[in-house]
């Protein structure tokens, strides 16, 4: 791509090594034709919370809280107060005299927790001198209260008064929590699953741990629940597992290994080197039947029903894959792009395995032909489908952190370089326009 | 553009019968009358019997010394008024009416009174001469006056009556404004005035008081001097009354027209301005003198030392005259010249180009919605008092059109007048205001030293005019215009030196020598012509802003170096004389313009940074540089294959960055394009023509146009970084290695709006082709954006059905599918400004396609 720039001929003669897939520039399936960016932080942005159908929330480690408007790409109000990056940001609904009322609740390495009020933008309650930073935040909705997870756990009601705590775990602490039916909560603590329970006696709480598991050989990155039934786990050396949130026993085990073991002998050093950054799956989003995590530089989409793979792409993105979703599947990626992903169904395996396989995957594109996924997988997972790409966002120059969805009103993106960028449905938001001028015609008695 | 003047002018009656009517003809109140077309009379040489080549406006006094006298005329270039005896012509128009003003003592009342008279308007025609006129008459205060009061007029002479029979209500308008001006000017200074020569009387009073106790203590109370002093005393004090009285009347003038912000903002401006009058009038107050005391006062100009006066006023004849800046507050008196100046380029040229400018202005302020796409920007027409135009042709009491702007469509008109207007605007802020005054004052009370007062006999003041070099008009405006408002005190031998270079001058000229007002006018373009963009640049930038003047001052290498330049560049076939027969003056000055164009273009590649651009940050664009920037265009269109994508690009609201090492040729680039470039922005804000770092994403969204350096440094490798990163959303243009890499483009559209085969030669014509072209293209996005049913939903869930009667409402007009995407972006720019008004504010979203880019090469 440089090349031409520089004043060489061949213009795209030779993808480079690094990038996984090119689109290029033709995109009829991509609707985002409009962009909007969003200046305000002063550092990385790392959390999107939505509020509701117009407003968000970004924060990051320049401490700041910013309300945006996604309809406008005004930003509302500013929320000033930790000194420190934020660790954790959770929207907080309650009612209050028959309102509905979100809260925003923060957490900062400065050791506060804060709850915010968007509307005005006061900061409503504040929690100072905490023992360690909160990691991880959690409401529970049926109970009103919510939970904060350090080094240790702790349990708040509305009105930010702590209820009860657990005792000191570890140096690791908590770095993510579900909650279970029967109010147990689910915590990962480094390698291993806590299951905690909320003994409720009157107005009192107390928590206690029930169970430690202990199945996962590395640290648990992501931890999410897919259904009222099942909780996922996903760890640093691309385990995959599936629990039973009642009983908490293993329902699936999958231990995604990119490269085939012992595939080609000459470069193993290179690829055990290569496991261990890319296998740790960062990120897992479900929509209740399917799953899909972020491997390494990769995707995985898991059918929780059937316990079968559906899709894979070892490599989807240049470098780590750091947020999924599922409903329209998206990925962003520290290459600080955002790509969209289409489940296709291949030809059917009627063709010899090998160059049908080979057939199947020259869509791709070469560099995929070069990385070809192992070919002994496919007789084992009959129903494989492809991960099409269909589209990429490329705006920020930095590490895309985390996005969020608005459906049709667009979709926020946040990233390292100190950005938000909405990304807008062109055709939608021209209609729209449309609609707002002839509204205003009428309002000015123009027409 | 929405009509060329040749175009109308040219129109016969309707030859076709009656019984026809064009649907398409314009309302009533937007026709122009057509000109009386008897015995295919040329239109243009209807001025070939007055003695002078063009309209110019004349200042004139009716001096209680020498009678009328002319004083000003506008433009400051005696080409202008020919033969034209304007001595003569000041006479006829002082005889008009300017005794309607009575100042004095009426009868019943002891002391003087002030009339505050209205200003009379009158017309007045000479047949002999071929000279009409618009004549406004005003009088100004001056204490040494014969009655207080000097009568001056500023007329508008034409040679074409119709001319001011049918925009008197223009001229009239203007005028006063004008007039107003120097009302308030002069109330302000006759009040200065009147508080110095109270307090000289207050001492004179104090001091006589003195004497008189003296003298009584001496002389007894009845001795004959005593007597005196105090008959003397009782003098002073009965002059104490009246100036008083006098000073109450001029500061209780009704205040009404204060309200006017310019006022405001010129009472407020410069209190210095005050001392510096004051000691001018000081100066006049007594005898020659007290020179010294006026160089001593000027040192400490702030406090002022009363003076004994004798009571009783010196004779008529005794004292010079104040000139029209010293009875006026200085600031005020600029203004006036201003505006004068404004109305001698809104109401230069034809009737008929008049009238379409009018009618221009006024369907372009119908059109807010759209005008801002492609047209200059003027707010001085939206904003505020936006009055309802509505124009009747065959009416003379025409609505009165606000001109006070920039007259923007007469610009094919300028000549090197509007250069040094713009110039002193520059200099007069940040000279200092001093100097030339006091030169000023130094060489009046030399020539008052001089002259035997009074001596002056017209002719002598007419030679004195006729005496004014081209070589002044290159030095500094102001600096020319007070020493012509001096000229008729000055001595007319000093003149005689300059005035003989007028002839060698004009033989130079290789244009059109019937028309020596053409020649020198190209002398002064093509030295001046880089002036006000340099001292635009650079505001405040006092080295810089010394180079042109020494440049100015005659350099003869860098003369010549420009003349080469200007033969050497001289390639294209533009100085063809070919239409000679329909506008010599103008088609000299086209001329004039292109090859200006070009010496900026060569500046531009060989000097600094500081070279010549179009866009400097914070200067408004004008319809001038545009035209110039559509010469810029024409040359790309012949050199690049594939201007028409480069155009497409810039029409689809895709940023186009131009890339090259060598700034004078991007930038060379970047004016060629931005005519392009729609919703410019008043001051050019959509257009980046340097930039030397890499760009970010929320650069794309304010920039359409950028000139991107391409440099061999870390910097240069994160530009180009940046260009590959972002290389979906923009076109790039290589200057360097002269590709264009951009999405394709199929269509007529663009090859229409740039031919590289076109048949247009000139920079100026193909600016108007483009406008019309441009204007075509926002007519159909007006259409296609308020068409009602294309945009509305039959039923909620009826989104794709939008769409498709949206693209085959496109196809209807005939629109290719990359054309569509031209009406759409505009339709899209018009939707937000509909919406969010004029105002830039908010955050901008910026809209793009996912299309493949090609390379293209030449």
């Amino acid at each position: 791509m440089l090349r031409w720039i520089l004043g060489g001929r061949e213009a795209q003669g030779t993808v480079e090594k690094s990038a996984a897939l090119f689109i290029g520039e033709e995109q009829p399936k991509n609707c985002f034709t409009e962009m909007q960016v969003l200046k305000g932080h002063f550092d990385i942005v790392r959390f999107l919370v939505q509020i509701d159908d117009l407003r968000f929330a970004s924060a990051g480690d320049d401490g700041l809280v910013l309300i945006w408007n996604v309809e406008t790409g005004d930003c509302l109000i500013e929320l000033r107060g930790h000194t420190q990056q934020i660790t954790a940001m959770i929207s907080y609904t309650f009612i209050r005299g028959g309102n509905a009322h979100t809260a925003l609740i923060t957490a900062s390495s400065d050791r506060t927790l804060s709850l915010w009020d968007p509307d005005s933008g006061n900061r409503v309650q504040n929690i100072s001198d905490l023992q360690s930073p909160v990691k991880c935040l959690l409401v529970l909705v049926c109970l009103d209260v919510w939970l904060s997870g350090g080094n240790e756990l702790c349990v708040w009601n509305r009105d930010f008064e702590l209820q009860c705590k657990t005792v000191h775990h570890s140096d690791a602490g908590i770095s993510a929590m579900v909650e279970l039916p029967k109010n147990f909560i689910a915590a990962a603590m480094d390698k291993e699953i806590v299951i905690f329970k909320l003994n409720l006696s009157g107005s009192d709480i107390a928590v206690m741990a029930m169970r430690h598991l202990a199945d996962h050989q590395d640290t648990i990155h992501s931890l999410i629940h897919i259904n009222d039934g099942l909780f996922a786990s996903g760890s640093h050396i691309g385990e995959l597992i599936i629990w039973d949130s009642v009983d908490w026993t293993i329902q699936a085990y999958e231990h995604i290994l990119w490269e085939e073991p012992a595939r080609d002998g000459q470069s193993e050093f290179k690829l055990n080197h290569q496991k261990q950054i890319e296998r740790s799956i960062q990120h897992m989003s479900s929509d209740g039947e399917y799953i899909v995590a972020a491997i390494g530089s990769g995707l995985y989409v898991y059918n929780v029903l059937m316990k079968s793979v559906v899709a894979y792409r070892r490599i989807a993105h240049d470098s780590n894959v750091l947020h999924t979703v599922l409903q329209r599947l998206m990925s962003c990626s520290e290459d600080g792009s955002v790509r969209m992903w289409e489940l296709q169904d291949l030809p059917l395996p009627a063709e010899p395995a090998s160059s049908g396989f080979f057939g199947m995957f020259g869509t791709f594109g070469r560099s995929s032909k070069q990385t070809g996924p192992p070919a002994k997988k496919i007789p084992e997972v009959p129903g494989l489908r492809s991960l099409e790409l269909i589209g990429d966002l490329i705006g920020h120059s930095g590490a895309v952190q985390m996005f969020l969805s608005f459906k049709e009103k667009g979709l926020v993106t946040c990233s390292t370089d100190h950005l938000l960028i909405i990304w807008k449905d062109g055709e939608f938001q021209s209609q729209l326009r449309s609609l707002a001028v002839f509204q205003k015609l009428e309002e000015n008695q123009e027409l | 553009m929405i009509g060329s003047p040749d175009v109308v002018a040219l129109t016969k009656e309707d030859d076709f019968g009656d019984s026809f009517t064009d649907p398409c003809s314009l309302p009533e109140e937007f026709s122009v009358p057509l000109f009386a077309h008897a015995a295919n009379a040329n239109p243009w040489t209807k001025t070939s019997y007055a003695k002078f080549s063009k309209d110019f406006i004349l200042v004139s006094e009716f001096s209680e010394q020498v009678g009328p006298q002319p004083l000003i005329t506008i433009p400051n270039d005696p080409k202008v008024c020919g033969t034209f005896d304007l001595n003569y012509f000041s006479l006829r128009i002082m005889s008009v009416d300017y005794q309607a003003s009575f100042v004095g003592h009426p009868p019943g009342s002891n002391y003087p009174k002030l009339n505050f008279v209205e200003d009379s308007k009158v017309v007045l025609g000479d047949s002999k001469e071929g000279a009409f006129a618009y004549v406004h008459h005003l009088t100004l205060y001056d204490l040494e006056a014969r009655g207080f009061v000097r009568p001056f007029c500023l007329a508008y002479i034409s040679a074409d009556e119709r001319k001011i029979m049918h925009q008197f209500q223009e001229l009239s308008s203007e005028f006063s404004k004008a007039s107003e001006f120097l009302k308030s000017g002069n109330r302000k200074a006759f009040a200065n005035e009147l508080e110095k020569k109270l307090k000289d009387l207050e001492y004179t009073r104090l001091v006589l008081h003195k004497e008189t106790e003296l003298q009584k203590m001496n002389n007894g109370c009845y001795s004959t001097q005593a007597i005196e002093k105090a008959n003397e005393l009782a003098n002073v004090e009965k002059s104490i009354y009246e100036h008083k009285d006098l000073l109450r009347q001029i500061t209780s003038y009704p205040s009404r027209k204060k309200k006017d912000v310019d006022f405001i903002q010129q009472e407020t401006e410069k209190p210095a301005d005050m001392s510096v009058i004051d000691d001018t009038l000081n100066s006049h107050h007594s005898d020659i003198a007290d020179k010294t005391v006026e160089t001593e006062s000027k040192s400490r100009k702030s406090s002022y030392t009363p003076q004994l006066i004798k009571a009783k006023s010196a004779k008529c004849f005794d004292k010079r005259l104040k000139t029209m800046e010293e009875l006026c507050d200085a600031s005020f008196f600029h203004q006036t010249l201003e505006q004068l100046n404004i109305i001698e380029k809104s109401f230069r040229g034809d009737l008929c180009l008049i009238y379409t400018s009018q009618i221009d202005r006024a369907l372009l302020s119908k059109q807010s919605v759209t005008s801002f796409l492609f047209e200059a920007e003027r707010d001085w027409e939206y904003g505020g008092t936006s009055k309802n135009f509505s124009i009747s042709s065959n009416n003379p009491t025409v609505p009165i059109l606000n001109l006070s702007g920039e007259p923007l469509s007469l610009d094919s008109y300028t000549t090197c007048i509007d250069v040094d207007h713009i110039k002193p605007g520059v200099e007069s802020m940040e000279g200092p205001p001093e100097s030339s005054t006091s030169d000023i004052t130094q060489e009046t009370s030399e020539a008052a030293d001089t002259e035997t007062k009074g001596s002056f006999s017209s002719d002598k003041s007419i030679e004195a005019f006729g005496g004014v070099s081209p070589s002044s008009l290159q030095a500094n405006y102001f600096d020319g215009l007070e020493r012509k408002s001096k000229v008729s005190i000055a001595s007319p031998s000093e003149n005689a030196s300059s005035s003989v270079a007028v002839p060698q001058r004009t033989s130079d000229g290789n244009l059109v020598p019937m028309d020596a007002a053409c020649c020198i006018g190209q002398d002064g373009f093509i030295f001046e012509e880089p002036l006000p963009e340099l001292a635009q640049e650079c505001c405040g930038d006092t080295v810089v802003n010394q180079e042109p003047l020494s440049f100015l001052q005659g350099d003869p290498a860098l003369q010549v170096d420009y003349t080469f330049e200007e033969s050497a560049l001289a390639e294209s076939p533009n100085m063809g004389l070919t239409f000679s027969e329909l506008n010599t003056e103008e088609v000299a000055k086209i001329n004039i313009e292109d090859v200006s164009d070009s010496t900026s273009f060569m500046s531009a590649s060989t000097s600094s940074d500081r070279a010549v651009s179009l866009f400097t940050y914070g200067s408004a664009l004008t319809l001038k540089q545009k035209k110039k920037a559509g010469h810029s265009a024409l040359r790309f269109i012949r050199q690049y294959p594939f201007a028409q994508q480069a155009i497409f690009c810039l029409l689809s609201g895709r940023t186009l960055v131009i890339l090259g090492v060598d700034e004078g040729t991007v930038r060379k680039l970047v004016n060629a394009l931005f005519i392009f470039v729609p919703n410019l922005g008043k001051y050019g804000e959509t257009v980046q023509p340097w930039l030397s770092s890499p760009f970010q994403l929320t650069d794309l969204q304010r920039w359409k146009l950028i000139g991107l350096q391409r440099a061999a440094s870390p910097a240069g490798s994160s530009i180009l970084h940046s260009l590959n990163r972002y290389s979906r959303y923009i076109s790039i243009l290589d200057c360097d290695n002269k590709t264009l890499r951009c999405p394709p483009y199929k269509g007529t559209l663009v090859s229409h709006l740039a031919d590289h085969r076109t048949q247009i030669k000139r920079g100026s014509t193909y600016f108007l082709h483009v406008q019309g072209m441009l204007t075509q293209l926002t007519a159909k996005a007006f259409l296609y954006t308020f068409c009602h049913h294309i945009h509305l939903p039959m039923d909620i869930n009826d989104q794709g059905s939008v769409t498709s009667r949206r693209t085959n409402f496109l196809l209807q007009l005939s629109y290719t599918v990359e054309e569509s995407k031209i009406v759409h972006y505009l339709s899209e720019l018009i939707k937000q400004h509909y919406i969010q008004g004029s105002s830039k504010g908010g955050n901008q979203s910026f809209c793009f396609n996912y299309t493949t880019s090609y390379l293209y090469k030449i």
